[in-house]
Order: C-alpha cells, then structure tokens, then sequence
C-alpha cells in the first residue's frame, strides 16, 4: 500500500457516484438545504458554548499556560449500528487480550515460554514495572479503562492504530462534543436515532466500583486522582469527578496509614477504595518511584500491594500498550483467547527483525516509522512527505536503533466532510471509542471521539498538532 | 468534604472580603486628602491608611521617602513586594476559586473572573484620580455582588458554611485594625475622650465601613468617638461589629458541628470571644484601655482562624 492520490481516500459520507451512504441520508440533506450563514452561525455558536464552559487543554511547552479551545467541526461523523456492533465485538476482544498479556507479563510470562513475544520487550520496556510482578490487582483486571484508535480505510475495514491503555484521555470531549450537537442541531437529533453517550460517567463509576478491593464496605469510595490545575487535561479531570459525584483530589489531600489510604476531610480522614488516577505510575509514589514526585502519595503502592486499594488503571499496564507490542496484538489475542482476532492490525513491520529492517530501508519513501515508545505524532518519520535529507537523517536513527521502530504502510484514511473556511470539505478523520472492563464486564457506550486533521491533506489528528474534533453518532438503518 | 477544598472556600472568601477593606481604606484616604488641611486635621490620611492595612514596617523598609500617596497607593494596590495588595488579593482569590470550580456556582466564578481580568487590564503606574476611584468602586463592587452570588447561589451546606467562616474572620479582624489604628492616629495619650476631635475624620471611620447613614439612624447624634466605637464594636444592629461578625461565625460552625456530630477548639473559641462581646460595656472598654481591648481581640481572633484552619482544613 502505498500514499493513495486524493480520489482514492473514501469518503464516509459522499459515494462517488454522486449518492450517500446509509446512515448519512438526513444530514446530507440538511447540509444542502442549510444556507453558508446558518453554518457559520452554528460554528460561531459551538465555540461560544466550549469557549464560555472552559473547555480548554494546557499546550506542553508553552510557558505561557495558554488555555486553548480544539477546534470543534459541527457535521457529526457517523457510524450505522450495524458497523458500530462489529466495532464492539472487536473491541471487547481486543481489551480482553490486553488484560491477559499484561497479566502474563507479570505473571508466568507463558506467551515468552511459547515462543510468540521475546521477553526483553517485556523486560525491557520502560513502562515494565518489576513490582507488579506476580501481584493480582483487586478485581484480577489491570487495565479498566482503554481508549483504542480506530482508522478506517474502506467500506468494511477498520484497522486498530493504537491501543491507549495507560491514563487514555479525550472521554469530556465526546461528552461535551455530544452536549453542543444537540443544542445546534436539535433539528437532526429529531429525525436520526442517534445512540446516547451520556451515560458514560455511571458506566465508569459502576465499573470502577466493581473492581474495589474485598476490605472495602459495599458502597465503596472512589476518586479522581489529579495532578493539578495546571495539567493539560485538567478539565477533564474535574468535569468526571463532577459527573461521577465523586472527589477531585490531589496527591496532598490522601494520606495512608497502616497500608490503608484516607482522604483528608474537614470531618476527619476517611478511608478510599478506588483510586481513577490521571498520573502517570513515575509519579504516583515518592517512595516506590520518582523521589522527587510531589505529585503522588508517599506509600500509596505499599497500600497498593497490601491490596487495601485499588489503583485505575494499575500500575504498569504501558508494557502492553505500545507500538512493539502492538504488532503482536494478533498473535496475542490468538495465544490466550482462543480467537481469531475481529479487529485488524495496521500491517507492521519490526524494525529489530533484520529481513524487515532492509525491507523499510528501502522502502522509506512510502512507509510512516514511528518511534516504539513514542506518543502524539512527535519523532515519526511520514515517508511520502519527507524529503530526501529528512530521510536519510531517519535511516541513520534506523540502524543505529533499529529495536527503538516500527514501520506501516501510509494508510488511506477515510474522510468525512468537514466545514471550513472554503465550504464542505473532506478531512481526515480516526475514532476513539473507549472501553470500560470491571470484574462484572465490559462496557463501551457508543460512539467515541472522533479526531480530524483540519489542515488540508493532513493525516496528523493530534490536537497538539493542529487537529480538531466531531460528534460521533452512531444512528439505525 | 475535602480539607482542602474547604480551605480553598474560606481562603477566596477571606481575600475577596480584604480586597474590599482595602479599596475601602484607600477610598477614604483618598476622600479625606482632598479636603483642605483645616478640616481634615493634622494626621497624614496616608500614612495612616498604610498603618490599617497592616503592614506599616515592609512599606517604610521598602519606600524611604515615605507615606506619599503615589507610594501608598502603589503598595497596596499593586506592589508584588506586598502579598496582600489588592492586586495579590484578587489574585489569590481567583486561584483558590481555580482550583474549586465545582464547589462554587458558576456565578461566584464569573464574578471573580470578570474582576481579575478587569484588574489586568489596568496600568497602575501614574493611574489618575478618577480611574483609581472607579478601580476601587469596582473592588467593593466585586465583593458585594460575589457576597451576594454566595448567599443567593450556594447550597446551604458545609461548603458554604467554611465560605462564610472566611469572610466573616476577615471582616472582624479588618474593623478591628481599622478601630485600632484610627483611634491610635486620631486620639493622642494626653488628649480627653470627645476633645477636640474632628468631625470629618470620626466620620471616615464610619465612611469607611460605610455606616455613616445607619450612625446617625440608631444614636440621633453628631459623631462622637465612643459612640463610634460601640456601633463598630458591641451593636449587633451594624453588620460589620465584631459582635455581628461573631454572631455569624458562632451560627455557622454550630451548623458545621451539628452537621459533622462534634465539636472541638474552634466553637469553644467562638462561644468564649462572643459571650466576652455580648457583655462588654464601651465605658469599661475605654477605662481599660480601648487598644488593649482591640489587641486582644485582634489576637483571639487570629486563634480561632488557627483552630479552623487545626479542625477542619488540614
């Protein structure tokens, strides 16, 4: 496969031929009838409402703390039911397979005695953490939260990017997102059956309450562990805590003693169960971790391993979410569950095998290579959009450390009409839906957070770098 | 709740309630310079300002030349060196309201917002009469309307019972400086109680805590120091007397406690300062000493915000 000219992307909404495709019938029709004025209006509109509810994200690297708003496209992205359902069995599949490779890996590590995953990416990933080894966290579930990016390239394929199974963030904006459609559109919202997301907040609390450890009472406490007001997803954090009707706290307000973790209150400590954490396992406990943290609670993980607490997502769980491991998710769904998997890979190549090094060697002007542990679209290398000295550069980096790469093919993304400045437009777009799994099963409300790369051509949909978001409905046929 | 939320609700509320104090004093100070030195007496209205806000030794150290008013005004209004400027106070009060959006109304926000960005907006250096006046109008105008968002807005729980603790510590230490210090500038060891005393600056006093209409409303009479002290003091009738802020501090740590099922130092404080208040006399108040009452009052005060602070915000 190789970089796709312009016609051959799909589009999600428009066929060739001139017609919609299901799903997409009643707001193509909208589209045409509405005048350019009303879609400015809505626009205008969508940013009034994220703009005055502070819906904002901190830039890293920017010193001034500038709060910025991402972008928000106004035509929803939609999925038919039909789509949606293959979707989630793949999904649930794909989440369950994570849980027991990570399991595994701190466990017996059977998957390396089979000869399918070499243990140094195990035992040398840096997200490994030797602590968690032969530890069974409460509820036997390590990741009870994941987001997994979907992209699309044709009528019936969906491939998974990227599994997020550490502190997966972006679940406000397919709230917030939905909130501001139904206040602009109420007019679609009343002739499409467009599935519900709002219960997403008692989905997570129900299942994060399923997972509390067996000395806690049977109304179990849980809160939001925050790094703070100046973390970039400190709306978020404050928005589920809010929803959840459950306690936004930093690392100084919980306290343990006696292996058992309180919360400072104003009527005196007072014991937690379940801890949603939003910082990342370096900073969560000064004595276990980074000793320079002031962001975590000191004794938190002795707490942890006396299993008077549980930590969500636990701790460790990085060793099965990134982009080495990501290539054996088929064979790793295959070893411990039996199936075949519903959900495809993106095809990947392995950087530190040799025959697949030469083959992305040469290949490089038609292959993206993305850094193993690297995240948000930094330190990749697009091929087809490099030039030949950025190339050679790369091909440097490659064989100096080829364990560090993998290579895919440049995906035709789908695109979904977007409105920008010239109208109607196509814009690339992939899907994050989020999946919850508690000791009493997996939940996945549907739909998702829909990313679009609003630069012309752009198949980067990061918001640090430029990309915006949609609605995802996911409507009857 | 958690302690430090609590503490982040009686901190935005007690540095609302001094930024107001603040544009207040200064407001008078301003009133009381522009009138010729024949009425306005001898005392330096500045100097005197720099004195009620409590930081007399920082602003000499830091300004040589002296208690003029462009100094005056640069420190309290906005000096950085001063970590209880009206600036730093708006300041701090917003970041307190920051960190806990979700236990005040969107209302209480918008109003600290919309404060702290007018604030930003304006050059201090060289500020002229009228823009520093209507700065300080909008201070006090800034606290009443985020007081009355408070009451008209917040659910009658704890949260808003430790909002309240704040404003009403704050408030009773500020009308306890503001008595001390006036009466330590205006009235001189050998001059007699009521000799020879100026009405504007006795009215300033009352000005300043706006309660010059309500004086002449209860007492019917011209201003007279020991009348002022007592409305200012012992009359429950003027909201801003200790005896008033007390009151409401006894009412609502007595709902705290009713609610928590305890009690501990800090009502025992409360109960002991307001029952001393509820008998004082303004007679045996001026025999033993009208400062020394103010000292120890300032300094029982300063224990029950220690005690609040001890029992439920850490």
């Amino acid at each position: 496969m190789s970089a796709a000219p312009a016609a051959a992307f799909f589009d999600e909404m428009n066929v060739p031929d001139g017609g919609v495709r299901a799903g997409y019938e009643v707001i193509s029709e909208w589209l045409k009838q509405a005048p350019r004025e009303l879609l400015v209006n809505r626009k205008l509109e969508a940013e009034h409402f994220f703009r005055r509810i502070g819906i904002t994200f901190n830039v890293y690297g920017d010193n001034q703390g500038t709060e910025r708003l991402i972008p928000f496209d106004i035509v929803p992205r939609v999925l038919t039911s039909t789509e949606w359902q293959k979707l989630v069995r793949g999904l649930e599949q794909r989440v369950k397979a994570l849980n027991a490779f990570i399991a595994d890996s701190y466990g017996d590590r059977e998957i390396v005695a089979a000869g399918i995953v070499p243990e140094e990416l195990i035992l040398q990933n840096p997200a490994f953490q030797p602590e968690m080894t032969h530890f069974t966290p409460p509820g036997g579930i390590h990741v009870h939260i994941a987001g997994i990016d979907i992209v699309r390239v044709d009528a019936d394929t969906f491939y998974v990017l990227e599994d997020n199974a550490r502190t997966p963030s972006g679940v406000s904006y397919m709230l917030e997102n939905r909130e501001a459609m139904m206040r602009l559109m109420p007019e679609l919202f009343g002739s499409l059956r467009v599935a519900p997301v709002d219960n997403y907040p008692d989905a997570l609390l129900e299942t994060l309450r399923s997972v509390a450890p067996r000395s806690a009472s049977r109304d179990p406490t849980v809160v939001l562990l925050t790094p703070g007001p100046f973390n970039s997803a400190y709306y978020e954090h404050s928005f589920l805590a809010d929803k959840m009707g459950v306690e936004l706290v930093e690392g100084r307000d919980l306290l343990v003693r006696d292996n058992f973790v309180y919360m400072r209150t104003t009527e005196g400590p007072r014991r937690v169960d379940v801890i949603y954490r939003r910082i990342d396992d370096d900073f969560i406990d000064p004595i276990a971790f980074n000793p320079s943290s002031m962001l975590g609670v000191p004794g938190l993980m002795s707490a942890y391993k006396s299993g008077n607490i549980t930590i969500s997502n636990a701790i460790g769980t990085g060793v099965g979410d990134d982009k080495a491991i990501y290539s054996y998710m088929p064979e790793i769904t295959e070893f411990y569950l039996g199936e075949k998997p519903i959900l495809s890979n993106v095809p990947t190549h392995r950087c530190r095998e040799p025959e697949a090094l030469r083959y992305v060697l040469s290949r490089l002007h038609e292959l993206v290579v993305k850094e193993v542990n690297g995240s948000g679209g930094y330190g990749m290398l697009v091929g087809p959009h490099a030039t030949k000295a950025e190339r050679d550069t790369f091909a440097a980096k490659l064989k100096a450390h080829p364990d560090d790469f993998i290579a895919q093919p440049t995906l035709a993304l789908s695109t979904v009409p977007c409105f920008v400045d010239s109208g109607l437009a196509p814009r690339h777009v992939d899907l994050r839906p989020y999946v919850l799994c508690g000791a009493d099963g997996v939940r996945c409300v549907p739909g998702g957070l829909t990313r679009v790369a609003l630069k012309e051509g752009s198949l980067v949909v990061n918001s640090s770098q430029g990309g915006g978001t949609k609605d995802t409905w996911v409507v009857e046929t | 709740m958690l302690s430090r939320m609590a503490d982040n609700l009686y901190w935005l509320s007690r540095y609302t309630e001094r930024a107001e104090n603040l544009a207040r004093i200064l407001h008078v100070a301003q009133r009381l310079a522009a009138l010729p030195s024949a009425y306005a007496g001898a005392s330096n209205e500045w100097e005197s300002a720099i004195a009620t806000a409590a930081c007399a030794d920082e602003f000499e150290a830091l300004y040589p030349d002296g208690a003029t008013r462009e100094n005056v005004i640069r420190y309290i209004v906005d000096s950085s060196a001063n970590s209880s400027s009206i600036k730093a106070c708006i300041e701090t009060a917003r970041a307190n309201a920051r960190a806990v959006r979700t236990a005040i109304t969107s209302e209480m926000w918008e109003i600290l917002n919309e404060g702290w960005n007018e604030m930003r907006g304006i050059e201090f250096d060289g500020i002229s009469q009228s823009a520093l006046t209507q700065f300080l109008q909008r201070v006090q105008q800034m606290s009443l309307r985020f007081d009355g968002a408070a009451y008209r807005t917040m659910l009658r729980s704890d949260q808003y019972w430790f909002q309240r603790l704040g404003t009403f510590i704050e408030r009773a230490d500020n009308m306890a400086r503001l008595l001390d210090v006036k009466y330590h500038l205006l009235l001189p060891e050998k001059e007699p109680v009521g000799g020879g005393l100026d009405y504007f600056q006795w009215s300033s006093i009352l000005r300043s805590v706006n309660a010059l209409t309500s004086y002449h409303w209860v007492y019917r009479e011209n201003v007279k120091p020991w009348l002022v002290a007592d409305f200012l003091i012992l009359r429950p009738e003027q909201p801003r007397s200790l005896i008033s802020c007390y009151l409401e501090l006894n009412d609502y740590l007595d709902k705290i406690a009713e609610a928590y099922g305890r009690q501990g130092p800090a009502q025992h404080i409360a109960r002991s300062t307001t029952a001393r208040l509820q008998n004082a006399k303004m007679d045996q108040i001026f025999q033993s000493g009208l400062h020394e009452f103010l000292v120890d009052f300032i300094e029982e005060n300063n224990k029950l915000g220690a005690a609040i602070t001890q029992q439920y915000l850490s």
